[in-house]
């Protein structure tokens, strides 16, 4: 264990390792001090100056003079300085006092806010940041309420395209830095710097450059004031007016911790959520962006489809789609039953495939691989988020491997009927009309219209990620809880609810009502969620299995704190 | 890039860089000083080339260009001249200075402002701007021609006689 140093914070003393930063002393005991540039993640040039506090230590003698006595508790009185130094970059020694309240630090809060607001354009009503500003939050707590500044406000680039995905303001910029040094430190893209320094200093991109790294819109949740933000998100909505659901990404393996932004059922933004297990505090543009679809009604499935007499479709209860499913499906024995699932399936998801298929005695259970390049960063090979939870629940040790044959069993006759979950087999599978058409049954579920249900004699619309709870583990073993943002458009259901009605309108099953129950279930049958309770797993996830599986950044990360640059 | 680097100048450049072993970064000003002594101003493509030759970003090298005004990024004419504008010189009398050398060399200083601080001669003679203190303030105004430095200057015809 590390060295403790004595430490006394607004009066209290207090014991942390040595080389503990002071912010971060203060911080761990809940003594607030507002910062900007200062981010544990990247390292601390010290420049808004917002975290100046008072510091004092025991006194040095004079030349002959007796040292100062330490009192009954031990400790030395502490001599306190006139002038405030930053918490950020400097860390605790011993017997030191810290003090983030009292004359000396409002005067210097007061005078560091003042002069930021003095080139800002306070433009709020129409800044996206507002709401969520550390410019509003900090004048509020810490600002004088008026300037004194009373000539012109130097004047900056606007509305500036700085990438394909971000905006810049430079007028409302506060020079803290964290953009370029995150570009640099993670990114590994240096675009940003800062040019004309002085009065003038303007963030920028060299000429015909652009920040369109994969990482950018991670600048615009950095950035403290509404000096860079997001294209996408932009005059979308009022921060304040959306609700925050944490949950995890499905976009690959890593399943990166995200919030998720949304207003009656519409979702808005999504950002990352600090896991320093999985995601540190960023997520790649691609998968965050890559939510559109779910609010477009036009390509969603609203309603469950069976084909009439003329093989057309015809919007139908779910209720009867689902006897119409299983009255096709009973004329069939279990070897000519085939199901293919998917790794975007949560666990629970996947263990009531499980189940109905043994209800079914279906031949073959299968999901559909899904891989792409690796980034080196936080994007995973695997593109699909829970290919451990197939291997795990299903069984499956070579996800993928069985697609080949189920098609020539189709063709040779062997397998008559076909039912499919949250998978489009013709654009994600490799199937085609003539491997299809030798099926006398083909029954679909999916979030969206696609090649697959059109040719499926029953359709259920399915949720997709955001309209349903559940867990997944991700390519490190994690065991990770997704939650349902929003409910599916229509009457979609959550599709461990579609399996459940699917199996009781087979006459298989006893009622399961709700996600947690079948993660009860789980952990009572497949030995490594024994012992597992879902409340256990919380916002952070758990390690579960053991893989060999690391993610790059969160390496360089690791690396970065050893080297004592950043707090991590 | 069209840049043409003269090869003495730039194994002199590399020779330069060698100064500072632990990062190449801390060349860039000795690298920029002696690019702008050669082609006299320091453009986009000379910051692209530093930037190369250093292994930075170019924004990285725009950053220290932007910063000093003493590098100049847009081309002056065949004699620049610098008049020290701060405050001993001032009250000196430096902004007359300033007005009779533009009035004498033909130069129109309406175009300037923070980001373009360099008024050139229609002929391209002369180019002038404004310096911060150029250590002298018991005797101003001074100003500087090139490499030459001028103290009490009260008689602009005499200078400029110098320099045609």
């Amino acid at each position: 264990m590390s060295d403790l140093v004595d430490v006394q914070i607004n009066g209290e003393w207090h014991q942390f390792p040595k080389g503990t930063r002071m912010i971060e002393a203060c911080r761990e005991v809940g003594a607030e001090v507002p910062h900007y540039c200062y981010h544990p993640k990247l390292t601390s040039p010290g420049n808004c100056r917002m975290c100046l506090v008072q510091m004092g230590m025991p006194p040095r003698p004079a030349p002959g003079a007796e040292p100062a006595q330490p009192d009954e508790d031990g400790h030395v009185p502490i001599s306190w300085m006139p002038r405030p130094v930053i918490a950020c970059a400097n860390t605790v020694a011993p017997n030191m006092g810290i003090r983030t309240q009292g004359e000396l630090t409002e005067n210097v809060r007061e005078g560091v806010m003042e002069l930021m607001l003095a080139n800002h354009p306070l433009d709020c009503p129409i800044c996206d940041q507002a709401g969520e500003c550390h410019l509003q939050e900090y004048s509020v707590e810490h600002g004088k309420g008026e300037g004194r500044f009373r000539e012109q406000k130097v004047k900056k680039p606007k509305n500036v395209d700085v990438g394909p995905r971000i905006r810049l303001d430079d007028e409302r910029c506060i020079m803290c830095s964290r953009c370029i040094r995150f570009m640099d430190e993670v990114a590994d893209d240096p675009v940003l710097g800062f040019t004309d320094r002085g009065s003038h200093t303007t963030l920028a991109v060299y000429p015909g450059r652009e920040l369109d790294s994969n990482y950018s819109l991670n600048t615009a949740d950095l950035c403290p004031v509404g000096a860079l933000t997001s294209n996408d998100f932009r005059f979308q909505m009022r921060v304040w007016f959306m609700k925050e659901i944490n949950t995890i990404d499905t976009n690959c393996g890593t399943g990166a911790n995200i919030t998720v932004y949304a207003r009656q059922g519409e979702i808005f933004r999504i950002k990352p959520r600090q896991n320093n297990s999985v995601n540190s505090d960023w997520m790649p543009d691609s998968h965050r962006l890559s939510f559109h679809w779910i609010n477009d009604e036009e390509t969603r499935l609203t309603s469950a489809l069976a084909k009439d007499e003329n093989g057309n479709h015809q919007v139908v209860t779910n209720e009867n789609a689902y006897a119409i499913a299983a009255a096709k499906l009973s004329k069939y024995k279990g070897h000519e039953i085939a199901i293919i699932a998917s790794a975007r399936m949560t666990n629970e998801e996947l263990f009531m495939v499980k189940r109905l298929a043994k209800h079914l005695k279906a031949k073959i259970v299968e999901t559909v691989p899904r891989t792409g390049e690796a980034d080196g960063y936080l994007i995973s090979e695997d593109r699909n988020p829970n290919t451990l939870g197939v291997k795990t629940v299903l069984g499956l040790d070579d996800p993928g491997s069985q697609l080949e044959s189920i098609k020539d069993d189709i063709k040779q006759g062997q397998i008559h009927a076909l039912i499919t979950l949250q998978e489009d087999l013709i654009t994600d599978a490799g199937f085609t009309d003539d491997d299809l058409a030798g099926l006398d049954v083909l029954i679909s579920s999916y979030p969206c219209a696609n090649p697959t249900a059109e040719r499926s004699d029953v359709v259920l619309p399915g949720g997709c990620w955001a309209e349903k709870s559940g867990t997944m583990l991700n390519i490190q073993g994690r065991l990770q809880r997704l939650n349902k943002v929003t409910d599916g458009p229509g009457t979609t259901e959550e599709p461990w609810e579609v399996i459940r009605n699917l199996q009781q309108a087979l006459g298989g099953g006893n009622g399961i009502h709700s996600h947690t129950e079948i993660f009860n279930q789980l952990a009572e049958t497949i030995p490594v969620f024994a012992g597992v309770k879902f409340q256990d797993i919380g916002d952070l996830g758990i390690p579960l299995v053991e893989t060999d599986e690391t993610l790059p950044l969160l390496e360089r990360e690791k690396e970065r704190v050893a080297q004592g640059l950043i707090v991590g | 890039m069209s840049l043409e680097v003269p090869a003495d100048l730039e194994k002199q450049i590399d020779e330069r860089i060698t100064h500072y072993p632990v990062s190449k970064r801390s060349a860039v000003l000795p690298v920029l000083h002696l690019l702008q002594h050669h082609f006299r101003f320091v453009n986009e493509e000379v910051i692209e080339w530093a930037a190369a030759k250093l292994e930075l970003e170019p924004i990285k090298v725009l950053e220290v260009v932007s910063f000093y005004p003493g590098f100049r990024q847009s081309a002056p004419g065949k004699y620049h001249i610098r008049v020290c504008r701060t405050l001993s010189c001032a009250m000196a009398g430096s902004y007359e200075l300033m007005d009779s050398l533009c009035e004498k060399t033909g130069i129109d200083r309406s175009g300037v402002d923070h980001h373009n601080p360099i008024a050139v001669s229609a002929d391209g003679t002369y180019s002038i701007e404004f310096a911060e203190c150029l250590a002298s303030c018991g005797t101003g105004p001074v100003c500087m021609v090139e490499d030459d430095f001028y103290e009490s200057v009260d008689d602009v015809d005499a200078l400029l006689a110098k320099y045609s």
